[in-house]
């Protein structure tokens, strides 16, 4: 055997370190600035997820009010954590649409029925094609949407409670 | 008075392990056996005043002490005894102290009982394990001391998360890190191997052991974990891939990889360097998975506060273990002498390929789980690698890995015939194929990977006992008949996750007292609802009966509780478990007409998911027990020769 080989395992252990100590130091809160900023919302046509709620095309985003549109999935775990933020954000009347990532009819109401359906409108994204389209790449991810439907505001990842008053500004002033 | 009593033993206590890794240093040093005599009892007395500062914690929390900052962090004075116990480990510190106890105790134990190995490679073995445990101890005492005082003293406690007030989580934890503390054992046995260069089938005699233990414990504090998130998170499943989850699977897929690897090591003196790896990354993964989970990198349902502070402090000593320990491989390996040799078709090979596969499975969780914090370091985009990638990337791995599982003890050691293997196993092949050619038949709609596993689950549960086929049984010893309880153990387990990925019957639907579901063969009946109240929660209890085709009428009594202390809501499922399945139905809101929201299970043969896990630890129970009396055997059967030449 290779003398050098032996040497792997704390190379990827040096590897992993790296990794985590630079997760570490990173403050959690920063704020990211998207490039989907501004620009419109991309065409596209969502079959309805679950039965109760109806179905999701552009056109329902630029309805002159601002709105907020959340992808999500039932396998993801930060959306658990996000569920009562997005619940009390519809409590305030905000409106929120639902893009479901990658996922069943029969987990989505699962999820739904487990930890709350804040939702107005919920299109499935089997192929996770316009979750794409959007310049989202995770789960779970919300965008602020003006009455024109553009794209005013994106929150990456889940939504704390701190974010809650944030997010009911920046919807104040995109109306 | 008792917390102080409580600090003054940690102190003590961190003081022995520091007396004992410098006896051990000195010793190697100065080649001196006197240093060595005086380690076995320091090592018990480092165990049994890390114990009694333990004990002394427990104690201030049935007390309820509120001058203590920890007890009035986690617990609350109204709560039931069992749940003021559990509440000692039920937080950051407390069970940090647990795990250097236990580590403290293993310890003790090594100095008490540990008598096959070479007093210099069991001096190295106990300074090993002390070095572990003083960074432990200066973790608990520097940034996060259990009995911390607060004043002024408040009049009641903050209570402790709802989540963790059940029998299943209340005694989760010490089994897992019983697991977790046997695997720094073998670190600690390997590193001491390394230094004096002792590495043969003696060590890993000595080793065997403390791996199946360990193993045995992982299993069950696994299977209960999993039972745990069934019922108590009231989703109606029983693995998740959470990171927390995932913390614990990883040092599992390590330790069952090290324990057939042991197992070369001990009876055909092979693998020597890879064992020694193996011993390393298995207590790695046990370390790597409780920073994971206390650090705050990653986000979990289950994790603990987050904190980077003491994150940074957790990983510095996993760089110093950890870096120290594959460091001291690379140097140290290299001059270990290759062991005896073997052809690919052999019991060698089977356990080779068993370790390969279980690497790979363990790659593909741990690059999994870390996936989201590197996406997060390069793109500053967060996301969450769910279940579709796992079951994708460790299926059909599991799946081929069960079949070998099945082939193995089937084959002899050093140089095995293809044919004559072949003819071995004709039957249990014979029995999968016929079991997929009827699933094919008169099943629809089942995934491949499920398909697959429930044909393989009936092929390996004969193959499984195939080991005990022609031999007397009274002769055979114990170790093989655990081999056989845990093989066949997988194939219950196989068959519960198959049958419940395939045949789970769902309902969801908003019901009104006096309506009628049927769920499969069941009649569930919507009674009536009702508010209950407990020691320290208020609920809503849904009275269902449930009746299976005509038997008997079941009563089921699905909650959703209230946790005044927390103010968090539970939802506790009600189970009706029979042989066949079980019903789970959840209780869920209520809409403007008065109805409620039920959830309706019916799902066949899960509960042999859990069965086949404790078959699983059985197993290693009885290798274990199997292998220590066959060690004091011989060595009687020695003496006894020594005695009459």
């Amino acid at each position: 055997m290779n003398r050098w080989l032996l040497w792997i395992p704390l190379v990827l252990f040096s590897l992993f370190f790296a990794i985590v100590a630079a997760g570490l130091m990173r403050p959690k809160d920063n704020i990211i600035e998207s490039k989907m900023i501004g620009k419109p919302i991309p065409e596209f046509a969502l079959p309805a997820a679950i039965e109760q709620r109806p179905a999701l095309t552009t056109a329902d985003l630029a309805t002159g009010k601002p709105q907020l549109l959340n992808v999500f999935a039932s396998w993801c775990v930060p959306c658990i954590a996000e569920a009562p933020q997005l619940l009390a954000l519809e409590q305030a009347g905000v409106s929120i649409n639902g893009i479901a990532s990658r996922d069943t009819p029969e987990d989505i109401a699962n999820f739904l029925n487990r930890w709350g359906n804040p939702y107005v409108r919920i299109g499935t994204d089997v192929r996770s094609s316009v979750q794409l389209e959007l310049g989202s790449s995770g789960v779970p991810e919300t965008f602020v949407i003006d009455g024109n439907g553009v794209i005013v505001h994106q929150h990456i990842g889940d939504i704390r409670k701190e974010d809650v008053p944030e997010l009911l500004e920046i919807l104040e002033n995109a109306g | 008075m008792i917390a102080e009593a409580g600090l003054i033993a940690l102190w003590l206590a961190a003081s022995m392990a520091f007396l004992q890794f410098a006896l051990c240093a000195i010793g190697l040093v100065k080649g001196q056996d006197e240093f060595f005599a005086a380690i076995r009892p320091v090592a018990i007395a480092q165990g049994l005043l890390v114990s009694l500062s333990f004990m002394l914690l427990v104690w201030l929390f049935v007390r309820s002490d509120m001058s203590v900052k920890l007890v009035v962090a986690n617990s609350v004075a109204i709560k039931p005894l069992l749940y003021k116990i559990t509440g000692t480990w039920g937080n950051h510190e407390g069970s940090m102290l647990l795990w250097v106890a236990i580590m403290g105790l293993a310890g003790a134990c090594i100095g008490i009982f540990e008598r096959n190995l070479k007093t210099k490679t069991l001096v190295t073995t106990l300074g090993a394990q002390a070095f572990i445990s003083i960074g432990f101890y200066a973790y608990l005492l520097i940034a996060s001391n259990p009995f911390e005082r607060i004043f002024p003293v408040p009049a009641d406690g903050q209570g402790l998360n709802p989540l963790l007030q059940d029998i299943g989580l209340a005694l989760h934890p010490p089994t897992l890190y019983i697991g977790y503390v046997g695997l720094s054992i073998a670190f600690s046995f390997a590193v001491g191997a390394m230094i004096t260069r002792d590495v043969g089938p003696e060590f890993a005699k000595a080793m065997r052991p403390w791996v199946l233990g360990a193993w045995v414990f992982l299993t069950l504090g696994i299977t209960a974990g999993s039972y745990w998130a069934y019922y108590e998170l009231g989703w109606g499943g029983w693995w998740f891939w959470d990171p927390v989850e995932n913390a614990s699977l990883m040092p599992w897929l390590a330790a069952t990889a090290l324990l057939h690897s042991v197992t070369v090591l001990a009876t055909r003196d092979g693998l020597r360097a890879w064992t020694l790896m193996l011993a390393v990354v298995a207590f790695s993964m046990s370390m790597i998975g409780t920073f994971l989970v206390r650090s705050g990198v990653l986000t979990s349902v289950h994790a603990f506060a987050v904190d980077p502070e003491r994150g940074s402090f957790i990983l510095a000593l996993l760089a110093i273990y950890i870096g120290g320990a594959m460091a001291l491989f690379a140097l140290r390996v290299g001059t270990v002498k290759e062991g005896s040799q073997f052809e690919p078709v052999s019991r060698e090979g089977a356990l080779v390929a068993n370790n390969l596969l279980l690497s790979a499975i363990l790659g593909i969780v741990f690059i999994g789980t870390l996936y989201p914090l590197v996406v997060e370091g390069f793109t500053d985009e967060m996301i969450s690698v769910g279940a579709p990638y796992f079951n994708l990337a460790t299926g059909p791995l599991a799946l081929i890995l069960v079949a070998i599982m099945a082939a193995g003890p089937l084959l002899r050691w050093r140089r095995d015939q293809v044919n004559a293997l072949l003819n071995r196993i004709s039957i249990p092949v014979f029995l999968t194929a016929a079991a997929l050619f009827g699933l094919v038949i008169f099943t629809t709609s089942m995934s491949i990977l499920s398909l697959l596993g429930l044909a393989l689950a009936a092929g390996i549960a004969v193959a499984s006992f195939a080991p005990l086929w022609k031999r007397n049984l009274r002769r055979t010893p114990m170790h093989v008949y655990g081999m056989v309880l845990a093989h066949f153990g997988v194939a219950v387990a196989l068959v519960g996750m198959a049958s419940e990925t395939s045949f789970t019957e769902e309902k969801l639907v908003a019901a009104a007292p006096g309506d009628e579901i049927m769920v499969n063969n069941w009649k569930v009946t919507f009674q009536a609802i009702e508010p209950v109240a407990g020691p320290n929660w208020t609920a809503l209890e849904a009275r269902v009966t449930a009746q299976y085709e005509d038997q008997a009428i079941h009563e089921a009594a699905p909650q959703n509780r209230m946790f005044a202390s927390a103010q968090m809501q539970t939802s506790e499922a009600a189970l009706l478990t029979r042989w066949n399945g079980q019903l789970y139905v959840v209780l869920g809101d209520s809409d403007e007409q008065g109805r409620w929201q039920l959830r309706i299970w019916w799902k066949p043969f899960v509960t042999l998911i859990w069965y086949g896990g404790v078959l699983i630890a059985l197993g290693g129970l009885l290798a274990m027990v199997g292998r220590l009396r066959r060690a004091v055997r011989q060595k009687q059967q020695r003496a006894y020769a020594e005695a009459v030449l």
